[in-house]
């Protein structure tokens, strides 16, 4: 059996700046945005067909969140698909839809170098200047802001099991998903290290929210694509990672997660007696120690329970059809999994939390510093710039500390070429080649001027269509958006 | 964790065979490569961390 994965990333990123007393981060963020469309036809974002108030769960309405459309005024498309906006005071950067974990990493990695160029723009053109950009999730002062995956899951599987499974799953995935902080915050016990930066923030099982009440799983029921064949799954617990391979492994283990899931492969779940609290517990166990209780009355560490659900995955893998990364992901979860239980600082060239841990505990030793001294606070926020010159998360990877999945080369492609194998290659090279026609845009069509009476808006409610096989030799040939709608009407007329 | 606790840890390892002797000596090393990686990074650092560090606050999001 074939798996229809669809995999996107959203990431928020901190901005501050450094001389500016009277620094508006609304009003930077603008201005990093409108650096990036200076020149070019903006293209609006369409608002149309997108209802973030409609609940998974089925009981939610458009009231029940209150939708802020102002975060919907500076906002781009970009020649790679992604959509890169103002959201409420960050900069933010929704990666285009990709069908495996390779490349889901890879463009969420070039969210940064996009950003970071935007800012460098901005600066030459309007003569703002001296950003720091973080690719993070909290300031340490108690606010926290996100980073998202969605998947694409077939609406056939109940939304009770897919919060009963992966439930367990994401809370212990915490010990490879973590960007590592110091410190916490939103009024939690003192820790000095802890794995993630957002596990002070969540305090729900399940729920709507993303700004109060934050939840493991959210509900927001917003497709993208047909409502009938599909979910969203969007979740809002993990951190933004800046470690290739860790962004490979948080996105691949749920895709493959949630491919089992579909096929009932999974047994039975590994229900927590306090998901929240577990979270918390994990988070702040470095030493990765703590246990945790089930409500079946067994007690698991964190590794133990990524151990069970790696056991599953397996086994699972061996009889489905999944992209070939698939058996990278594996390979690379075990082994992260083994120098977790030896040792985790053993997985320093891999995860961000340990790496930051090794980092710090070198400055921490070689200066005699405490945790709550500043500079190790800003050691630890320094990690995540997105400049290259500053960060120092670069600066271990050009001392070649960190293992990479990516080259500099595949990097800046991806900054500008849009992925192959979904509807995104079609809203991608539609700007590249036709940028100037198109009035508005969301995830699910395109809205062209064609110099005829009416607009043409071209729906892409299939993920999975709108591929360089399906569209790629049109788009070559049209000349002119007319040409191209006209086209596509008569393939569409024909499948 | 500190160098003191990480030793406390895998002395604490009641079960701890021959085989993780090794790992945990790579472990050290990790942390003992970065140290030369030190003087580059403050060579980068913000200036006045406190400053810095203090003025740092962030609008809640998403």
């Amino acid at each position: 059996m074939s798996h229809s994965i669809v995999i996107g990333t959203e990431t928020e990123f901190g901005i501050a700046s450094l001389h500016d007393a009277d620094f508006k981060p609304v009003l930077a963020s603008t201005h990093v945005v409108n650096a990036e469309v200076a020149g070019r036809n903006p293209i609006r974002w369409s608002f149309e067909e997108e209802s973030p108030g409609l609940d998974l769960r089925g009981y939610g309405t458009e009231e029940s969140y209150p939708f802020d459309l102002e975060s919907g005024l500076v906002s781009t498309v970009l020649t790679n698909g992604a959509r890169f906006y103002v959201d409420h005071a960050h900069p933010e950067y929704s990666s285009p839809e990709t069908t495996n974990p390779y490349d889901a990493a890879l463009y969420d990695k070039v969210g940064e170098s996009i950003v970071h160029r935007a800012a460098v723009r901005a600066a030459e053109l309007f003569g703002v200047g001296d950003y720091r950009i973080h690719k993070n999730n909290s300031d340490g002062h108690s606010n926290s802001y996100g980073w998202h995956e969605n998947y694409l899951v077939d609406r056939s599987i109940p939304f009770d099991a897919i919060v009963d499974h992966l439930t367990g799953f994401l809370v212990s995935r915490v010990i490879i998903a973590g960007a590592g902080k110091v410190g916490s915050e939103n009024d939690r016990p003192r820790v000095d290290y802890q794995i993630s930066q957002r596990a002070d923030f969540i305090e729900e099982r399940v729920g709507l929210e993303t700004t109060l009440k934050r939840p493991i799983i959210n509900t927001r029921d917003e497709p993208h694509a047909d409502p009938l064949k599909y979910r969203r799954l969007h979740i809002i617990v993990g951190d933004a990672t800046l470690s290739e391979v860790q962004t490979f492994l948080k996105v691949g283990t749920v895709s493959l997660f949630l491919a089992a899931l579909s096929e009932d492969a999974l047994g039975e779940p590994l229900v927590l007696e306090d998901p929240v609290a577990a979270l918390r517990t994990f988070s702040n166990d470095p030493m990765l120690d703590a246990k945790v209780a089930l409500a079946d009355g067994r007690h698991m560490t964190a590794v133990e329970m990524q151990r069970h659900y790696y056991a599953r995955l397996q086994t699972f893998h061996h009889r489905a059809g999944l992209h070939p990364s698939f058996v990278d992901l594996l390979k690379r979860w075990d082994a992260v999994l083994r120098d977790l239980a030896k040792d985790p600082m053993l997985t320093a060239d891999r995860l961000d939390w340990t790496a930051k841990l090794a980092l710090l505990n070198s400055y921490r030793k070689r200066e005699s510093l405490a945790w709550n001294h500043p500079k190790i606070a800003l050691i630890a926020l320094q990690y995540h710039d997105v400049d290259p010159r500053r960060s120092l998360f670069r600066k271990l990877v050009r001392a070649q500390r960190m293992q990479r999945l990516f080259t500099d080369e595949q990097v800046a492609a991806a900054c500008v070429e849009p992925p192959d194998d979904t509807r995104a290659f079609f809203r991608g090279e539609c700007v590249r080649l036709f940028g100037d026609s198109i009035v508005a845009a969301n995830w699910d069509s395109l809205v062209f001027e064609t110099g005829a009476d009416n607009l043409w808006r071209v729906p892409m409610m299939e993920p999975l269509r709108g591929t360089r096989d399906h569209v790629g030799e049109v788009l070559e040939q049209s000349e002119s958006p007319a040409e191209l709608i006209e086209t596509l009407g008569d393939i569409g007329d024909r499948s | 964790m500190t160098d003191r606790e990480h030793q406390q840890k895998k002395q604490s390892d009641g079960a701890e065979t021959q085989d993780d002797v090794q790992p945990a000596a790579q472990g050290q090393e990790v942390t003992d490569q970065i140290d030369d990686l030190l003087e580059e990074i403050d060579s980068v650092l913000e200036e006045n961390a406190e400053e810095f560090v203090k003025n740092y606050v962030q609008k809640g999001g998403e």
